[in-house]
């Protein structure tokens, strides 16, 4: 198959992974420090995802990934590529068919099971960080709970502009206690992740690696009389007509005429293979 | 060393490592993941008197950067040198362990064992503790992990249960029995039942 | 009918290709070889094997045609492979006291034993463009002399005679690696030393300079610079001594600096220090300064908020394979945070040009 191990890591590097992981599972929405290694790929195209993913899969699994949403994007398609070359599993574009998803800035439109396993690229880990430069200063936070900062800068943007503006890479609090990023996913997919699925973070260059279990209370932060919207464009897919998915906005012409369509290239895809017809869609060949 | 011991030392790693290694994570971690359920793991076959799922934990997760503990009660010539041979990981005292090893009664009592600090609760210690089996549920589990509640047996509900009050410090527990793996994190709030 | 943009994967091997070929370049100019590359362009394998943390040349060679003289590319070609090589072993502390000196030079003693060797420096070149190297240089042999047999001492050790330096305590402590544990501050000086020979040669030489022009000054003199190879040796346990396995060149620098004192600690000169793989002249300097400015807390010095004395700051942002890969990815696709976005923005201003009507309205009723 290659010259490399089984997924590409030395087994003194998954084990470290690993032990990273279960400490994340026991205290959800913590950082836990790791060792990341150098990457055959650059920090911040996904090291830390393909660490957490090349610890995680085994070979019987069958493996997707997305980037933005789509499985086609060129990242998405050189980590899989990586992982079909160095691990020899099984790929997928199907969601339902997936056992370990790896992502970048989306999460799923399809509702994940049981057993499943979301692995999400971080590229800073810190939910803190843009308010606080400083690890120092930031770990101490989270020691002492101190999340006032972090009120103080969602209720800044309040009094600025009449609402949160926040859209993406939006704070949680993970199980009452860890403020968490839940990376630069739209805030759309922030309710998505009270899930029946295990969600994984993997951040390489920031050597951190945090983790949700399954049914794990995760909340947005907000506050009573702003509460917390998970919106979206207004519009349905101009393929495939779904009202509740994510979309990403094409500009068609030079006029500027613009369509919108599912950032989940499968679930629009299986929508229109069920039938559905968008504006500028056309019906399945039958 | 005679040479039984020798092959006993030599004997019972992983025979293929990198996917044994892999299938024995995926268990642990869905123990982990999910508290009170019970995941098979196999692959190694450590000295006799330690199960096959505690013995398969050791090589997954155990090397010469973690100082694993044997409790009196499982502690023997002939593990450490199983332990040295496939893992690398020094033996070393309670207060210092990455891993501890042992029956529940020997690797009491719990607070000598690491619970980590406020900005590194981390840098635990992850017991995995022999039981006899998993009937017999004597504790309701719920928190991360657990749609509504699960139901556990536990060595001492009591004791998990003040390890959880340390939250986010404490301890991490995996149970092992067999070729059978069950996982209690500090996350999970336990009620005794009668 | 709108077709989504499809073929991700043939894109790739495509551009895959072209790199290939424009990689190799004309095909009527002769292809370069790895010696070529080894022997004469020294100091750029030099860079490569030093900030790739990998002592090969042949290796750091094949990098820089590879990665067609982009050097940051090369170090991330060199650490990539690095790391999947196994660990036998640890080398005991190679010893510069003993190394075979090419180039070895004091700027605070006019004389020392061991004397004042240049060695092939560009110091004293006159920076003028050499035309005859565009032509085909012929081989020059240059003026060789009986090498040092005695070992060439520190000159710190000499201050040190005098105790006027601050002693190096020596320790049998196991030093960091940060490629096997990651970060954690405040960092001990042996992993911000080994930050610091990683780091980007670019980044440590702008810290130092800013150090230099009052950004945490710390009035450094070079009390060496040494340059040549040392033995590299291991503790064979089964042989149960040690044995030379090798030899590598390095360049060390040792700064002296000045202090004023402490409340604890009466006047004296403090070091810093720099020790990097291959010719890295520069690099060693500059590294130096910025372990001495990285060393306020311990000398009970003012943190004067400067750049160069944030360990933080420094050690989290010297490595140019973390900071080229993070900046470069800001070109993969954001659609969807930038849609997220997008839709925040337009919000805000309908809410915002309402708001302004509603104002406009109400005064008008009034």
């Amino acid at each position: 198959m290659s010259d490399y191990n089984f997924a590409y890591l030395d087994e003194q590097t998954k084990r470290m992974i690993r032990r990273a992981i279960l400490k994340g599972l026991a205290v959800p929405g913590y950082q836990v420090p790791f060792a990341s290694r150098e990457m055959p790929m650059p920090y911040g195209w996904g090291t830390g995802g393909v660490q957490v993913s090349a610890a995680t899969l085994t070979p019987e699994d069958t493996f997707k990934v997305i980037d933005q949403g789509a499985d086609d994007t060129t990242n998405a398609v050189s980590i899989r590529k990586f992982f079909e070359r160095t691990a020899g599993v099984a790929t997928t574009e199907e969601t339902e068919k997936a056992s370990v998803i790896q992502t970048r800035h989306r999460i799923p439109e399809a509702e994940l099971t049981e057993d499943q396993i979301l692995v999400y690229q971080v590229p800073i880990p810190e939910p803190l960080r843009f308010l606080e430069p400083r690890e120092t200063e930031t770990r101490k936070m989270h020691a002492l709970q101190e999340y006032g900062l972090m009120h103080v800068k969602l209720y800044e943007d309040i009094s600025q502009h009449g609402a949160i503006a926040t859209s993406y890479a939006y704070p949680v609090k993970v199980s009452d206690r860890y403020v968490m990023d839940p990376s630069p996913i739209p805030k759309f997919d922030n309710p998505k992740m009270e899930m029946a699925a295990i969600q994984l973070f993997g951040a390489g260059r920031e050597q951190r690696i945090y983790a949700v279990p399954p049914y794990t209370k995760v909340v947005s932060l907000d506050f009573e009389d702003y509460p917390f919207e998970a919106s979206k464009a207004d519009h349905p897919c101009d393929l495939c007509a779904a009202e509740d998915s994510y979309l990403d906005e094409v500009i068609l012409d030079d006029a500027g005429n613009r369509m919108f369509v599912c950032s989940d290239t499968d679930y629009c895809r299986s929508r229109r293979e069920a039938g559905h017809v968008g504006r500028l869609g056309e019906e399945a060949a039958a | 060393m005679n040479q039984m011991t020798d092959n006993t030392v030599y004997a019972g790693g992983f025979a293929n490592p990198p996917v044994a290694s892999a299938h024995a994570f995926r268990a642990a971690m869905n123990a982990m993941a999910r508290p009170g359920t019970v995941q098979k793991i196999t692959g190694a076959t450590p000295p006799e008197g330690i199960s096959p799922a505690a013995g398969s934990l050791l090589l997954t997760l155990c090397d010469p950067e973690t100082g694993v503990f044997l409790a009196p009660d499982v502690d023997s010539d002939s593990l450490r040198g199983w332990l040295t041979f496939h893992t690398g990981a020094p033996i070393v005292a309670a207060e210092e362990a990455e891993f501890a090893l042992g029956g529940w009664e020997a690797l009491m009592p719990l607070d000598r064992f690491r619970i980590g600090t406020a900005e590194y609760p981390d840098r635990s210690t992850t017991l995995i503790v022999e039981v006899a089996g998993f009937d017999a549920a004597n504790a309701s589990l719920s928190g991360p992990g657990i749609k509504d509640t699960a139901q556990m047996g536990l060595p001492d509900p009591m004791a998990c249960a003040s390890n959880a009050m340390l939250y986010p410090l404490g301890v991490d527990f995996f149970f092992t029995s067999g070729s059978q793996v069950a996982a209690l994190p500090r996350s999970t709030q336990i009620r005794a039942e009668a | 009918m709108y077709v989504a943009v499809k073929g991700g994967e043939r894109a790739i091997d495509n551009a895959h290709a072209w790199l290939a070929e424009e990689r190799r370049g004309d095909t009527s100019v002769a292809e370069l070889s790895l010696a070529q590359i080894r022997e004469q362009l020294a100091l750029a394998v030099n860079r490569v094997m030093a900030e790739g943390s990998l002592f090969d040349p042949d290796l750091a060679a094949l990098a820089i045609k590879q990665s067609r003289g982009d050097l940051i590319e090369a170090i991330f070609l060199i650490r990539a492979y690095r790391t999947t090589l196994p660990r036998f072993g640890y080398t005991l502390p190679v010893e510069t006291g003993a190394m075979a000196c090419d180039r070895r030079i004091s700027a605070t003693f006019k004389d020392a034993p061991g004397g004042q060797v240049l060695g092939p420096t560009f110091d004293y070149t006159h920076r003028l463009l050499d035309f005859k190297l565009a032509a085909e240089g012929e081989a020059v042999e240059a003026p060789t002399s009986a090498p040092r047999t005695e070992p060439t001492p520190h000159i710190t050790e000499f201050l040190q005679g005098e105790d006027i330096i601050e002693r190096e305590p020596s320790s049998d402590a196991q030093p960091g690696d940060l490629t096997r544990e990651p970060m954690a501050f405040p960092a001990d000086r042996s992993v911000r030393l080994q930050s610091l020979t990683r780091g980007d040669e670019g980044f440590i030489l702008g810290m130092a300079y800013s150090t230099q022009r009052g950004y945490a000054r710390n009035h450094a003199f070079v009390g060496e610079l040494r340059i040549g190879t040392v033995a590299v040796e291991m503790e064979i346990p089964e042989l149960g001594f040690a044995i030379e396995i090798g030899e590598v060149e390095l360049t060390e620098c040792e700064t002296v600096n000045q202090f004023k004192g402490s409340k604890t600690v009466p006047p004296q000169f403090t070091r810093g220090y720099g020790l990097v793989f291959g010719q890295s002249e520069r690099k060693s300097i500059a590294m130096a300064l910025v372990d001495r400015a990285l060393r306020w807390k311990e000398l009970g010095e003012d943190n004067l908020g400067a750049a160069a004395q944030d360990e933080e700051f420094v050690l989290s942002h010297s490595d140019n394979i973390q900071a080229t890969g993070f900046l470069e990815h800001i070109k993969l696709p954001h659609y969807v945070d930038f849609q997220s976005e997008l839709e925040l923005v337009r919000k805000l201003r309908r809410e915002a040009a309402e708001a302004v009507e509603q104002m406009a309205a109400k005064e008008a009723a009034e």
